[in-house]
């Protein structure tokens, strides 16, 4: 366990596949038929080492583990430095576990270019685990940034009509915001001397600077999240994306927001987050009513879940930035559940666009006589998105409302008519889809789920279920990290109240450096 | 003043060598004409790289020699490897063309010979009237290789509209020259800067930014960019692919010398001025290249927009920016000789063609070229892990060292606009429907060009810390003062 490079196998072994398959030969066939072999077997064996890592996770410490540390910019001082910690731990895992799915829910829907569409994912699971993994704030640019060439080209190659449109708009959406996060990011590096991450929470910088960076960061974050207004590039990038893509986007990609959140904003900036943390409450409380009633009317199934994703990622931001246990405890739970739930409903809606090859909701109807198995699967994720007790999402809404009741009550209130709000669109949704006359001829003649369906969905289901019945297995190893996170955020404030008094602080912030005092 | 000493001519060696070869090939061209012209190229390649072995022969002292108008240091070690890698590159990139087109000209490779020597006298440069001599000869070999299809009418105005304007902006950096001269009392660099530091007077800073209008035109920075779209699109893809890759590099050296020696007591006075040519640059770059149809005057305003880029390490100054500076360029000269030769495969049937919708569906037919240009295009966009993304890392780390934040913010956010030109052609190429397709044959040199820029493209994450650790050395020289 200390001589093996974990992180970095699991980080580089999707690359090293992604060579093996860009030098497969052959006719056309016989290169399809490989590439997709070797992408599920190499995906598989790295969720087999990501388990082998959560095995191995040391659950009663907070620190860093698997560390590993190489030089990497000489004298400049960034250091090639991975390791995880209980925050990062299930995302990771869940990278790993989702991008095998995905490999097997592209294998017969992708007929053109499928040596392409396996690199492409593979990159983008180095990419993603990377980011995750990553202990310096330039190695985790590299891999958080680097995940838009692969998405780029999954989205403009193999998406629907208006794919073009729809990369365009994720790239350069996304981008905007991660290059003003480059800046903060240098102006970080400038100030403390070094990149590394752990020594950077360890020192937050003076409170003027903390003002800008957080919002630099922010810009950043809060679009990948993403976060209401900044959210537009979502549905799109959705709806168009090929059913694998939207699973990865859905399940992966929208966590790294708030990743950042918990790895760079609140333990580097305490006390810009305490002072910009209303407002994120009152965007996520936005987010959260507001794209839900926006999903309430959606025709396209993707564009509905997409937006039941902006909701629910409100529910994150919400928890987070409440900096109480249950907030934060409930928002690294409630991303895994999100991630596990949203990329099933989005199997489930690939499952009937690979055979009707529409997500018009009108176009479906009482799918119940036909595809009866099918109907029990969506119910069961339905109401795992609703939050019903018992699924994973019931845990982590639960816990980020808990956070959000002791913070603010008018807070929390909002927040939990989002709660009815997603039953009303979901059920909405699974009634107009499932139940209802079958007034589509081709709609009712669908069959129902193969046996290559089932292996996806079964062990999604099953992580859902168990999610809900004992979180403690995950709880346990978060709590740690996320006890350390709150310890971390709560010393950085107190440092400032001892100056100033409480009340005077904000202004204290605006008009005078902590230098000066 | 001092008697004739051969051997401190040892510093200027390598130019000298050149120059003598040059004329020797011309000899031998005259006698075997036209249809030697390529093992004429490939001799001047030859004589490049030997060119490059005496320099590494040369201790770069730093010691003024030829009475003060020429120096050796490191920085001039640096940039002058950098124009050696750019001149065999270009000539790489030629010789299939040349064929192609049917404008073998055995001259041609001793042309941008005599354009490289200028450019190595222009680094090597102590003196105004050195820094003039070596320009001019550089200036004067690039007007005839933008003319050198001088029966067709595009080439023919393109080599025009250069001199044109090339010669208007050599009068106005003369006219700077005497100014100082005038007022300083000097040409060299030294006596210069030692007479500005005890007094500043007004004619010399008129004279200063005539000097630096002549050097900025030079290097296309807005507002002096007016030729480049124009020079690039009508020159023959082989000379547009030498334009882009070499002699910015000589005119940024320079750029820098004159800044940072003679005027370093200006500093006040250019630094906005070097500012306002960076954010003009990079915002014309960024925007005026978003409606090009044409890959090379896209390419033309790509090369605007990354001076601006390039600038930056200017005015942020001191080590850390100027090394950034040197890296920005190192990597910029990599990626653009790859996209080049990429451009230069751009055939159908025997006919080079040049629009951005010629690309449409490369991807599917030729594999190779797509993702070659497909990765050196993210790297253009600044997109990690590829060297681009590093490059501007190390200006904009200068920059923020500096204080430099809104000019670092508007080079982010010009950048941003930026990607998405460059998306644009990944865009055609992989997501459109294929168009016709290119002519296979592509010579070994090209495509080892291509190859290797797109390996270092890559590869440059691995071990970044060679090319920063060179440039950090090369830079020490020039705050020796």
């Amino acid at each position: 366990m200390v001589d093996l490079p974990l992180l970095s196998l699991l980080t580089f072994l999707p690359l090293l596949g992604a060579f093996f398959i860009f030098i497969i030969r052959g006719n056309e066939a016989t290169v399809a038929r490989n590439s997709k072999r070797a992408a599920l077997y190499i995906t598989v064996v790295n969720f087999l080492l990501a388990v082998y890592m959560m095995v191995n996770f040391n659950p009663d410490t907070a620190d860093f583990q698997f560390v590993e540390k190489r030089e990497w910019f000489g004298a400049l001082g960034i250091s090639y430095h991975m390791g995880i910690d209980g925050i990062s731990l299930f995302l990771v895992v869940l990278a790993a576990f989702l991008t095998p799915i995905c490999i097997l829910a592209s294998w017969n829907s992708i007929k053109t270019r499928v040596k392409e569409y396996m690199i492409a994912f593979l990159i983008l699971e180095t990419f993603m685990i990377g980011t995750f993994c990553a202990l310096d704030a330039v190695l985790f640019y590299i891999f958080f940034e680097g995940v838009l060439i692969p998405m780029f080209i999954i989205i403009g190659v193999w998406g629907g009509p208006r794919r073009v449109y729809s990369a365009y708009k994720f790239f350069l959406y996304t981008l905007l915001g991660s290059v003003l996060m480059l800046i903060a990011l240098l102006a970080l590096y400038m100030e403390a001397g070094t990149s590394d991450i752990p020594t950077l929470m360890a020192n937050p910088v003076a409170l003027q600077m903390q003002m800008w960076l957080w919002l630099a960061f922010f810009a950043s974050f809060a679009v990948k999240m993403p976060m209401w207004p900044v959210h537009t590039w979502l549905p799109d990038a959705h709806v168009e994306a090929p059913t694998a893509g939207s699973v990865i986007l859905a399940g992966v990609l929208l966590k790294m927001g708030g990743y950042g959140f918990l790895r760079f904003s609140i333990p580097m900036f305490p006390e810009a987050t305490e002072f910009f943390a209303p407002m994120v409450y009152w965007l996520s409380i936005i987010a959260i009513i507001y794209t839900s009633l926006v999903a309430l009317v959606q025709e396209d199934m993707k564009k509905l879940i997409a937006y039941s994703s902006v909701a629910h990622m409100g529910f994150v931001t919400l928890g987070i930035f409440t900096a109480t246990t249950q907030g934060v405890e409930g928002g690294i739970f409630q991303m895994l559940s999100h991630g596990v739930i949203s990329a099933a409903l989005f199997l489930c809606v690939g499952v009937v666009y690979d055979r009707l090859h529409t997500r018009e909701i009108s176009r479906y109807g009482g799918l119940v006589k036909n595809m009866p198995k099918y109907a029990t699967v969506f119910m069961i994720l339905m109401l795992a998105s609703v939050g019903l007790p018992g699924t994973s999402g019931f845990v982590g809404e639960f816990l980020t409302l808990m956070g959000a009741y002791q913070v603010d009550k008018v807070i929390g209130v909002l927040a939990t008519t989002g709660v009815v709000l997603g039953a009303a669109y979901m059920l909405v949704l699974y009634r107009r889809v499932i139940f209802g006359a079958q007034k589509n001829e081709d709609a009712a003649k669908m069959g129902d789920l193969v046996t290559r369906e089932y292996i996806y969905l079964v062990p999604l289901i099953g992580l859902i279920l168990w999610l809900g019945i004992a979180p403690s297995y995950v709880m346990d190893r978060v709590a740690p990290s996320a006890a350390k996170l709150i310890g971390q955020y709560e010393a950085g404030i107190l440092d400032e109240a001892d100056g100033p008094k409480e009340a005077t602080k904000i202004k204290a912030a605006k008009s005078e450096d902590k230098g000066q005092e | 003043m001092s008697e004739f000493n051969p051997i401190s001519l040892a510093p200027i060696l390598p130019e000298l060598f050149m120059a003598v070869a040059g004329m020797v090939l011309l000899v031998a061209g005259v006698f075997r004409g036209n249809e030697g012209t390529r093992f004429i190229t490939w001799a001047t390649i030859a004589v490049v790289v030997m060119a490059a072995f005496v320099l590494a022969g040369e201790l770069p002292t730093g010691k003024p020699v030829l009475n003060g108008m020429f120096v050796l240091d490191s920085f001039a070690y640096y940039m002058k490897y950098l124009v050696i890698t750019g001149l065999v590159i270009s000539l790489m990139l030629s010789i299939q063309y040349l064929d192609q087109e049917k404008m073998a000209k055995f001259e041609y490779p001793l042309i941008v010979l005599f354009a490289g020597i200028g450019m190595m006298l222009m680094i090597s440069a102590n003196d105004m009237l050195s820094l003039y001599m070596g320009l001019e000869l550089q200036s004067l070999s690039l007007y005839i290789l933008a003319a050198i299809r001088r029966n067709h009418v595009r080439s023919a105005e393109a080599g025009m509209k250069y001199f044109v304007l090339g010669a208007i902006s050599s009068g106005i950096l003369l006219f700077g020259i005497s100014l100082i001269y005038g007022y300083t009392g000097s040409t060299n660099f030294e006596l210069i800067a030692s007479s500005l530091a005890k007094d500043v007077s007004i004619g010399a800073v008129l004279g200063f930014v005539f000097v630096l209008a002549g050097l900025s035109f030079k290097i296309s920075a807005v507002p002096f960019h007016m030729w480049t779209p124009d020079v690039y699109e009508g020159a023959p893809t082989s000379v547009t692919a030498f334009f882009a890759i070499v002699p910015k590099i000589a005119a940024l050296a320079l750029i820098v010398r004159v800044l940072f020696v003679p005027f370093v007591a200006l500093h006040e006075q250019w630094f906005q001025m070097i500012w306002f040519l960076s954010f003009a640059s990079m915002m014309v770059g960024a925007f005026a290249a978003l409606r090009q149809e044409n890959i090379k005057r896209l390419m033309a305003y790509s090369s605007i927009g990354n001076m601006g880029y390039v600038l930056i390490g200017i005015v942020a100054g001191g080590d850390a920016g100027i090394s950034s500076m040197l890296i920005y360029l190192t990597i910029y000269m990599v990626m653009t000789a790859g996209v080049f030769g990429i451009i230069l495969c751009m055939r159908l049937e025997g006919v080079s063609v040049n629009s951005i919708s010629d690309l449409a569906g490369l991807s599917q037919h030729r594999p190779f070229l797509a993702y070659s240009m497909a990765i050196l295009m993210f790297s253009m966009s600044g997109i990690p892990p590829m060297a681009g993304f590093f490059g501007k890392f190390m200006i904009f780390q200068a920059a923020i060292e500096s204080g430099l934040y809104t000019l670092a913010v508007l080079g982010v956010l010009s950048s941003v606009v930026a990607a998405y030109y460059y998306l644009r052609i990944i865009k055609t190429m992989f997501f459109d429907t294929p168009a016709e397709k290119f002519d296979t044959n592509i010579e070994f040199s090209r495509r080892l060009v291509i190859l290797l820029s797109v390996l270092l493209t890559l590869g440059f994450v691995l071990y970044p810390s060679l090319l920063i650790e060179t440039a950090e050395v090369a830079v020490g020289s020039l705050f020796d003062f």
